[in-house]
This record gives structure tokens, C-alpha cells and sequence, in this order.
């Protein structure tokens, strides 16, 4: 697997895998952690706990807060891996402590929306 | 990315907890975009000040960090959640002006320049062609890295709060003389208005990568340049635009008729509106004095919020153009901007008309109010009487 850890740590939970970018700011309610946005395609869905899969993030560089503000108030994924790096999502996981992994597309398209999955960042397999 | 000795120590934590956070902050945003180290920066522009934007976790932890934090270089700041001089006048909870006011000082504490303007490239004298800076606040950094000829990353509010009490920031991509972006967007549509080339933005914004070359744009004027910035900053995460009618050899992508009506339909969603805004990005002068002379002898049949920085403001009031506006219907608030207001309430407004689409896009998925798009032609065509 070719995977680019830049944010370190240990998660365990199920994949929520999106097709869509996601902006922050303007689609995640930062207390709840729901998709608020209509036109998104995990519309009403919780992101709390979950190792969440999507392409990258977009817009607002203020969304580096919202990631901030679910971890402290218990709703932020417990890890999230993106094929591209948007430095919203990146500062604001690193703020937060919430583990963060760069994939290639091949290793992107292999995980799958509903599997439980561990992540270690230190151990030999990672995912 | 490779380190000095001091920025590994400072990492490590030997400078004190607020440098060990900058640094871990870009250590992270430079890994991820493979910069392979750091490097000075001369200005900082932060975002990160509203606090309905930011919530209780960020009014805390600025709290907390400028207790000990000061910005190392010059450090400008986006808009906050009002006007300081009419917070009264916007029956606004006590709560939200405490937040306010505490996030406003904390960032005072840290010396940062009390600009509270998304438009720092308009009233502030830009550095010399080709300084490196740290901008976070989309627009802007579009801005900046495709008109001004100053380089930044797309930074984020915690990148960009990092440069600011390091002085520095990762050598990534838009930093560098690469100007080869893979796509090129082929405008189609001749004579296009601010709000046209907004959706160009938008769409752009969508498929681009780190940059973008448009092709079929001539000049714009700084109205429809904004627009664009504003609209391709929220849309995407591409950072700079080319300007570029040569046949270059990347792949191309028209935005036509069609394409402009999806993205139209995808923000415009009421025909009705109770309330105007102009802004997002904020009006510079010479949008405030175009807007003057639209309206001589007009007035607005509703409420027109428009949101400039302060320091227009107070060149507009010398210029007399403040009490024209004034006398035409508009309300002009500095300080504080169209995305995210607390002043636009869905309890009392059903649908605000705009000629922005990065307000469009910021209103209808975080006010939850309709919005109606209309260039400002129109606007003031069919709003006043």
C-alpha cells in the first residue's frame, strides 16, 4: 500500500466513503457533525466516529476550524484519509489530533463505504 | 520536509507550546503538499475571527494561545460577526457579543493589525512582485497569487495563523515559478458580467487542481475579478488562475451556456427576496463610487446591506459617497462581511438577492436563506424605484 502518513495516531471504526469534496465549513454542522448540505451525497449523515473517506476538502479556509470544533465537541471522524491534500482539512486535523492519511487513488478505491477498519500509524499495517 | 536545527527544536517543543503548535501545524501542511522545507514570509492574512464561523472550541483555544502567542510578521485579519460602531442597531445575544469580543482581543493581544477585511489586497500598499506571504481567506489568495504576483499557498486559518507567529511557511507548489497548470477552462460566453464570471469561478473551482489557466477572458474589471476569486476559493481548492488565450497543451474544459445554467440552478433558489447584499468579497472604493453613480436619483425599494473595510468606509464618507448611498437605501457596515453573518437571520429573511456567489453558496448552506442571483446592472435596474 502506498500511504503518506501526515497526521499520526491509532482509530478504529466503520468507513464512510464519499464521491464528494467536502467544504467544511459550509456543509458540516460543527457541533452535530451531520452533512447539512442538500446537494452533497452523505446529506443528513453523521461523520462522528467514523474513519471518513473522500476525495479532499474544498473552500473555506475556516473549515480547518469546524474540524477543530467537532473534536471538541465529541462529533469529528476518528480518522480520515483523502487521495489530495487541502490544507483546511490538513491544519485542522493536526490541530485536532485526528489521525490524517494521504492515499493513492489504487489504495483509495480499494477501501469500502461500511467496513470496520483499524488504523495504526506506527504499526507495520497501517489500515 | 527538511528542517534547520531551530525549527526541530521549536517542533520538539524547546521554544515554548505555541511554537511546538505552529510548527507542528506545518510540518503537517508541508508534508502533505511535499514542500521540501520552509520558508520566510512577509505578511500573513488570517481567517478564523467571526464567531459563528469559529464556535466556542475556537473563541477558547484563541483565547488560550494569546496568552503567550505574538504574531512575528505583518498580520492582517478577515471580517468579524459585526460593525463595532452598530452592534446595538442588530438585536444581536449578549453571547454572541461577549464571543465576539473576546475572539476580537485575543487577536488584538497577538498584534495583529485590526483590519477585519476580506479584501486585504485593496487597502493595504502590496510588497514588491514576487514576496512570498501566508494568505489564508480564499479570495484573497486567489487573488494575490493570479493578479497581485505575490505567492502563497491556500493557506487555511490555522496555516496562515501559523505563518504569522513563525514568519514562515512550506515551500509548496504555488510558491514556486510553475506556472503549467493541467487544465484550461475555455470561457464561451462573450461579454460576461461579475456575476458570470462568479459561476466561471465556481466551475473552475470545481475540476481544477492546485491551478488553473482560463482561456476567452480578456480583462475584467476588479468587480468581476473578485467575483471570480470568491467563487472559485469556495468551490474547490485550487489557488490560482492564468490568465492565457495561447493553446496550451493541457487538457480543456468549455464552460458554456449549459454549464452556467447548472451552476445557476445549483445557487439560485428563489425568484423572491426580502433583502439585498453587496459583498463577499467586500467593496473597495472604486466599487463603492461605480455603485454611487448607478444610483443617482434611485432608490432601493428594500433593505441593501453593503459590507466594505472600515478603512473604505472612511474614504467613502470623506468622498461623500456614504451619504449618497445612505440617501438611495443602502446600509454600509464595515468590520464584518456577507458569509456566515449573524446578521442575516432565517427568522426574519426568507430570501436575500446577491450578485455573489460565494455569499450565495455561504448564505443558503450556513444562514439557511434562499438566495436570488442577479448581477449588480440588474440589481439596481429592478430593485429600485
Amino acid at each position: 500500500m502506498t500511504l503518506k502518513i501526515i497526521v499520526k495516531g491509532k482509530a478504529k471504526g466503520k468507513i464512510m466513503k464519499s464521491n464528494n469534496p467536502i467544504n467544511f465549513l459550509g456543509a458540516v454542522d460543527k457541533k452535530t457533525g451531520t452533512i447539512r448540505d442538500n446537494k452533497h451525497d452523505m446529506f443528513q449523515k453523521s461523520l462522528k466516529d467514523t474513519i471518513l473517506v473522500f476525495p479532499h476538502g474544498i473552500g473555506s479556509s475556516v473549515g480547518a476550524y469546524t474540524i477543530y470544533s467537532l473534536k471538541s465537541n465529541d462529533s469529528a471522524p476518528a480518522a480520515m484519509i483523502c487521495t489530495k491534500a487541502d490544507l483546511s482539512v490538513v491544519s485542522g486535523c493536526a490541530l485536532a489530533n485526528i489521525p490524517f492519511i494521504l492515499a493513492s487513488q489504487d489504495d483509495y478505491d480499494s477501501l469500502t463505504d461500511g467496513d470496520e477498519i483499524t488504523i495504526d500509524t506506527e504499526a507495520e499495517k497501517i489500515l | 520536509m527538511e528542517l534547520t536545527k531551530d525549527e526541530e527544536a521549536a517542533l520538539k517543543g524547546e521554544s515554548g507550546e505555541t511554537l511546538q503548535l505552529a510548527y507542528r501545524i506545518l510540518v503537517a501542511t508541508g508534508e502533505a503538499t511535499d514542500a521540501e522545507k520552509l520558508v520566510p514570509i512577509k505578511w500573513a492574512h488570517v481567517s478564523g475571527v467571526n464567531y459563528n464561523t469559529i464556535g466556542d472550541a475556537g473563541e477558547e483555544f484563541l483565547s488560550h494561545l494569546s496568552k503567550n502567542a505574538k504574531v512575528k510578521v505583518q498580520t492582517t485579519v478577515n471580517p468579524m460577526g459585526y460593525d463595532i460602531d452598530n452592534i446595538s442597531n442588530y438585536n444581536l445575544d449578549e453571547e454572541f457579543i461577549k464571543k465576539q469580543e473576546s475572539i476580537r482581543k485575543s487577536y488584538e493581544k497577538m498584534g495583529v493589525i485590526p483590519s477585519f477585511s476580506c479584501i486585504p489586497y485593496e487597502i493595504f500598499d502590496l510588497p514588491e512582485k514576487g514576496t512570498q506571504v501566508s494568505f489564508a481567506e480564499t479570495n484573497a489568495a486567489i487573488y494575490v497569487n493570479s493578479i497581485s504576483n505575490l505567492k502563497t499557498n491556500k493557506e487555511s486559518a490555522f496555516s496562515a495563523l501559523a505563518s504569522a507567529l513563525t514568519g514562515k511557511s512550506p515551500y509548496s507548489d504555488l510558491r514556486k515559478d510553475l506556472d503549467s497548470p493541467n487544465l484550461t477552462i475555455r470561457m464561451k460566453l462573450d461579454n460576461p458580467n461579475e456575476l458570470d464570471l462568479g459561476m466561471l469561478g465556481f466551475f473552475a473551482g470545481k475540476i481544477a487542481d492546485s491551478s488553473v489557466r482560463i482561456s476567452g477572458v480578456n480583462k475584467m474589471d476588479r468587480r468581476s475579478c473578485k467575483s471570480l476569486c470568491g467563487g472559485m476559493g469556495t468551490s474547490g481548492r485550487c489557488g490560482k488562475f492564468i490568465l492565457d488565450d495561447k493553446d496550451a497543451d493541457s487538457e480543456k474544459v468549455d464552460f458554456d451556456k449549459e454549464e452556467m445554467k447548472k451552476i445557476y440552478d445549483e445557487l439560485n433558489t428563489t425568484d423572491s427576496s426580502d433583502l439585498i447584499t453587496l459583498g463577499s468579497p467586500q467593496l473597495g472604493l472604486e466599487e463603492l463610487s461605480d455603485l454611487t453613480s448607478m444610483l443617482k436619483g434611485k432608490s432601493f425599494k428594500k433593505r441593501c446591506m453593503i459590507f466594505c473595510p472600515r478603512a473604505i468606509q472612511n474614504q467613502a464618507l470623506k468622498l461623500g459617497y456614504t451619504r449618497e448611498l445612505e440617501q438611495a437605501g443602502c446600509e454600509i457596515l464595515s468590520d464584518c462581511c456577507t458569509c456566515l453573518t449573524p446578521l442575516i437571520d432565517k427568522k426574519n429573511v426568507d430570501g436575500v438577492t446577491t450578485n455573489s456567489i460565494k455569499g450565495a453558496y455561504y448564505l443558503k448552506n450556513s444562514n439557511g436563506v434562499d438566495v436570488n442571483l442577479k448581477p449588480l446592472s440588474k440589481i439596481v435596474e429592478e430593485e429600485t424605484k
